[in-house]
Formats: structure tokens, sequence, C-alpha cells
């Protein structure tokens, strides 16, 4: 059955809309990034299920071996785990800094008073 | 049943990345593994538990909206990327684009090119280096904008600089 062949995409999807809905409804800022790194995640097990090869190893060169995995997407990830890491300390920096002027980090607290002033 | 602590969130949080790092082994990304592991379930947690030990610890009730909105949007999402991907080569097949394009190439020859039996850091220091200068200057770039927003440069260092002057001013005679 080609189709079932296909269940690392569908991990991927289901992972990246349970990131968005987190993202789009949660009204916690904490949870927000919660939800964006659950987001990021799946982008990265994307890339690595592309790079797995049926029969390979690691990417480690080893006498006598010929398949190996494809190190790009490694390479790839690896940059975008560390980007991604950056990223959640600023928005996360973000979050302490809206505490201190909102005193909340619920979002429809932070509207109310918005439209109050 | 839904979470409210947010220590909790936290520590799922860990857990999620670690189980993500496992699923990396199991897909032959031994490198991306320990970088997961380290970064996402250590740092990441790390830098929560500073957000909520300067914030707050617990979820107020009833934050959750749009609900319905947020999950016909999601839906509709899930259905063109799950549409999307009937194209896709199948899990593992060696004869996939991937597979048959530039990893060849770093494959055989890398190790004897760099010298290093690790393709990952080949490609990672040499062949795609101006990429790990990329990542870079964008970790420079967090960090300043970190310490814009928090640091003693910042309105709120500012003010404790401030208040801790007043503070001595007070004691003095």
């Amino acid at each position: 059955m080609t189709l079932l062949g296909l269940y690392n995409y569908w991990i991927v999807v289901v992972l990246m809309m349970i990131g968005f809905y987190i993202v789009i409804a949660q009204g916690n800022l904490v949870k927000k990034i919660v939800g964006l790194n659950i987001f990021q995640t799946s982008a990265f097990i994307f890339f690595i299920s592309l790079a797995w090869r049926e029969g390979g190893t690691a990417p480690i060169a080893l006498p006598g071996v010929t398949e190996y995995a494809n190190p790009l997407p490694h390479v790839l990830i690896l940059t975008a785990i560390v980007v991604g890491v950056a990223l959640t300390a600023m928005g996360l920096a973000l979050v302490v800094r809206i505490h201190e002027t909102y005193g909340s980090i619920e979002e429809d607290d932070i509207h109310q008073q918005d439209e109050q002033q | 049943m839904r979470i409210r602590n947010l220590l909790a969130v936290t520590m799922l949080t860990g857990i999620y990345s670690l189980v993500v790092a496992v699923l990396f082994v199991l897909m032959d990304a031994p490198d991306v593994a320990l970088t997961e592991a380290a970064v996402g379930a250590g740092l990441m947690v790390i830098l929560m538990l500073g957000t909520i030990a300067l914030t707050t610890r617990e979820e107020r009730r009833h934050s959750m909206r749009h609900n319905l909105l947020a999950l016909v949007v999601v839906a509709i999402t899930g259905a063109a990327l799950i549409y999307a991907t009937l194209d896709m080569p199948r899990f593992g097949d060696p004869e996939a684009p991937a597979h048959v394009h530039l990893s060849p190439r770093f494959t055989q020859e890398s190790p004897e090119e760099i010298g290093i039996p690790n393709m990952v850091t080949s490609v990672l220091a040499s062949y795609r280096g101006i990429d790990t200068l990329g990542e870079a200057v964008v970790v420079f770039a967090a960090a300043v904008g970190v310490l814009l927003v928090l640091g003693s440069g910042s309105v709120r260092g500012r003010k404790s600089r401030d208040a801790a002057r007043r503070g001595a001013g007070d004691e003095g005679p």
C-alpha cells in the first residue's frame, strides 16, 4: 500500500496543526510560545524524515558501508534548532516585559487595558 | 482536562523535546538528536522556568477564545497539507530526490576531502560554513534583542537603577 508509506508526513501535519491551533486559540502568552515550539519541531521532524533512507545508517563514515542518511537536512536542522531557541528567548523576554507593563500575560487582559486607555 | 499550571506546561515541553530527540535517533540523525536534547529539553526549559518565575505560575481561567473559528482554520490548513503530501515520495524511499542529487556527493567524497568521518560536521563547518555564520549572526541579534528588552539599557533597567540609587540616598546621612 503506497499511501501508508506517507505516514511520516501525516504525523508532521498533525503536530504542525496542533502548534498552529495553540498559537491562534490560546490566550496565554507562555502557552503561545510552547505552541510555536511544537510547530517548529514538526518542521524539524519533516526534514529529518526526508533525510532518512531505508537500509542506510547515520552519516558517519564506516568501512564497508555505502548507504547513509542524507547529511544536508541534518545540517540545516542543527542550524534551525539553535536559531529557534534564540527566537524563543527573544519571545520570552518580550513576555516578561509585557508582564511588567500590563501586569498580565493573558491576551484578553492586555486588549482590555489597551481599549480603556 | 486542561493544565493551568505553567510549571507543568514547562515540564511537558521538556519531555516532548526529549521524545522528539529519540525520534531523531531512530531516523539516523544522532547529531540533531544531541542538539535537540541539549537545547530543546535543556536550555528551552531553563528559559521558560525563568519566564514563569518573573511573571506568573498560574494561567487565569477563560483565556481560550475563538475556539470554533480557530478549529475551522486549522482543519482547512491541515486538509490542504495532507492533500499536498499525496505527491511526496514514500518514507525512506532510496530513490527519493533527496537521496539522488547532493547526498551521494557528500557521503562518498567528504570523508576524503575534509578528513572527518562525520559528514554532518564536514557539511556544517565547510561546505555550508556560510549558513553557520548566518546562524551566529541570528544568535547575536537575538542576544542583543533580549538585552535591549530586559537589560540595564532598557526602561526597566533604568528604573531599577534609579530605585537602587534612591534607596542608597535614603540610607545616607
